[in-house]
């Protein structure tokens, strides 16, 4: 067994092509793969080992360790910035995914309408954010529609974006944009559950929550983490409605990672750019790595049930 | 919402049946209510641009300009006419510079993820090849990566290059964006793989194959790429505003929004004819659309 997995291993990392077929295969799959691995290293990859190599020097170069790191985790306006991103992911992706679940599981259920609702809540991805922003200004300005609702029940008005309620309006952008895009995946996921399973929770006497519980929940598992993923790269996104709404330097409430990086950029300060966007780099290589050894580790038990 | 189908369970009668469909309309409330909130900024954007300036002075003059007093919330103009149109399009040569900025921008974007990521993802997809793992990794962090995280090697590459400022800054990077790669994996693994064996004992050649099989098969997954390319490049505002200074170049995204805090006559109009190619684009290919968003979703043919 031990041996085994070490030949296995030994196979993934140091891959030994046997015979003519395989290294015709790889060839075609170099080939093919070719033009975006060009352009990919040309773009990100090598300018990125530059990045590195920088964040470790001076402006005007020589090398200083870990000087720019250390000014970084240091930096005030960075703490809010990776404070405020961190917030708004805890915040916004549990919110999000578990609204968009109940929409899918109720779409998936209603089928006169389905199609309809989804083509409403697809809708606002196709919207561009500049052209969507006159509402936005138009809802949460401090003469604007909200505050006439609100005034309504009785509460004084304030301006929404200029205040700690600046987060939730982005909150609310977001939610907007993304609802039917994570409801679309939430679908594909449940769309593959065999009907046969409910038929035969429903014959032995099982409810509506308990088959939600216990066949629909179990394996949307891996639906979970692809609308993470997809969700948590949207989330980054959302900087567009916040620049527009706000400006280069919104209420400290929304100033995010992104906002950040511009500014550095506007100021050219390339240094402390460069170790941020490595930290950044490690944070989501370290996601991916853990889902990696998931991914192994369910394997390794799978055959070992097998 | 529609008649639910609810698992079609034999009702039961009395108590019981009351709450379910007290619970069966408030869901259908929550759905329509989430409906009109869907809908609200699209449809009031509209509305607005359908305005004459004395009534959109009423309605938004509070925010936009100091007309005083609050904003009023009409549903329906009172006074429907098409003026701010007419006066977007026959006076506003600016507007038309960006709009086509933005053509540009994106179609060059398209065009490009086009050819570079179909091959690729048929690479990762039917071929086997050391590294083709920690590549598929590397493509995925890539994906995941925000771009202010890339602008900056992007900027050392444009910089160096002498592209910055230049159409070409926005659309090069765009065009090696790994996430249309990473979509197409999924349609063209998803391929029966009897059609290719198939083709492959009747002689045709790797290059062949995947024009004549796998083109055609993948046509979902490679239109809602389109798509969703599109929509994100039209509505791209970072890449602009970092790599471009000259404010002839500047594509909708960014233009737009100065319009209003200059023009608020125009600015809604504006704002419309903006999302009319991406509303075009989505309702001609919404059944692609949804399919490739589901196909993103999809774990199941991931590289081993």
């Amino acid at each position: 067994m031990r041996r085994q997995r070490q030949k296995i291993l030994r196979r993934k990392w140091i891959p030994i092509l046997r015979n003519k077929r395989e290294k015709q295969e790889a060839r075609s799959g170099y080939l093919f793969l070719l033009p975006s691995l060009t352009g990919t290293c040309g773009f990100v990859l090598l300018p990125f080992a530059d990045v590195v190599r920088r964040s470790f020097t001076k402006a005007a170069g020589g090398f200083v360790g870990l000087e720019n790191y250390r000014l970084v985790l240091k930096n005030e306006a960075f703490r809010l910035a990776a404070g405020n991103t961190v917030k708004f992911m805890l915040i916004c992706l549990p919110l999000l995914l578990g609204l968009s679940l109940f929409m899918a599981v109720l779409v998936n259920q209603a089928v006169h309408f389905g199609k309809w609702v989804k083509t409403v809540f697809l809708l606002p991805m196709a919207i561009p954010a500049a052209s969507v922003v006159v509402f936005f200004q138009m809802v949460f300005d401090g003469e604007g529609w909200l505050n006439r609702l609100v005034s309504f029940f009785g509460i004084s008005g304030k301006d929404w974006l200029k205040e700690d309620s600046a987060f939730w309006v982005l909150v609310v952008c977001y939610i907007w944009k993304n609802l039917g895009y994570d409801m679309i995946l939430w679908l594909a996921g449940l769309l593959a559950i065999p009907e046969a399973q409910y038929e035969a929770a429903k014959v032995q006497g099982a409810g509506q929550w308990s088959c939600f519980r216990y066949i629909t929940l179990p394996q949307l598992g891996e639906t979970v983490f692809a609308a993470g993923l997809l969700s948590f790269v949207n989330a980054f996104r959302v900087f567009r409605e916040a620049y527009l709404l706000a400006g280069d330097y919104p209420h400290e409430s929304i100033y995010m990672l992104q906002h950040l990086f511009n500014n550095w950029f506007v100021n050219l300060d390339i240094q402390k750019m460069t170790a941020a966007a490595v930290l950044l780099v490690l944070m989501t290589g370290g996601i991916l790595w853990g889902r990696e050894r998931r991914i192994t580790r369910r394997k390794r038990l799978e055959e070992r049930v097998l | 919402m529609g008649k639910g189908k609810a698992y079609n369970t034999p009702e039961k009668v009395g108590g019981k049946g009351i709450m379910k469909g007290l619970l069966k309309g408030l869901l259908r409330l929550f759905v329509a209510v989430m409906l009109v909130f869907m809908m609200l900024p699209l449809f009031m954007v509209i509305s607005d641009s359908l305005m004459g300036k004395q009534e959109l002075l009423e309605t938004c003059g509070a925010v936009f300009s100091d007309y005083g007093g609050e904003a009023r919330f009409r549903v329906f103009p009172m006074y429907p006419t098409l003026r701010a149109y007419v006066r977007l399009l026959l006076d506003s040569p600016e507007y038309f510079v960006a709009f086509w900025n933005s053509v540009f921008q994106t179609c060059g974007v398209v065009a490009g993820q086009l050819l570079v990521s179909v091959p690729a993802a048929w690479a990762f997809a039917r071929f086997r090849f050391p590294g083709r793992r920690l590549l598929w990794i590397l493509y995925l962090l890539l994906m995941l990566l925000p771009f202010q995280v890339t602008m900056v090697s992007g900027y050392l590459v444009l910089n160096t290059a002498g592209l910055m400022d230049t159409r070409a800054a926005v659309i090069l990077p765009g065009i090696f964006s790994t996430l249309p790669v990473f979509i197409l994996q999924k349609t063209f693994a998803g391929l029966p793989a009897e059609v290719v064996e198939a083709a492959k004992l009747d002689g045709a050649g790797n290059f062949r194959i995947f024009l004549h099989i796998g083109i055609p098969m993948g046509f979902t997954g490679i239109f809602s790429i389109v798509i969703l390319s599109f929509l994100e490049y039209w509505n791209a505002i970072e890449q602009p505003m970092t790599y471009l200074k000259t404010e002839a170049l500047w594509p909708l995204s960014l233009y737009l929004p100065r319009m209003v805090s200059e023009e608020i006559m125009t600015a809604f109009a504006a704002s419309v004819v903006t999302l009319l190619p991406a509303l075009f684009l989505f309702f001609s290919g919404q059944e692609n659309l949804e399919q490739g968003i589901m196909l993103s979703g999809m774990d199941a043919p991931d590289v081993k």
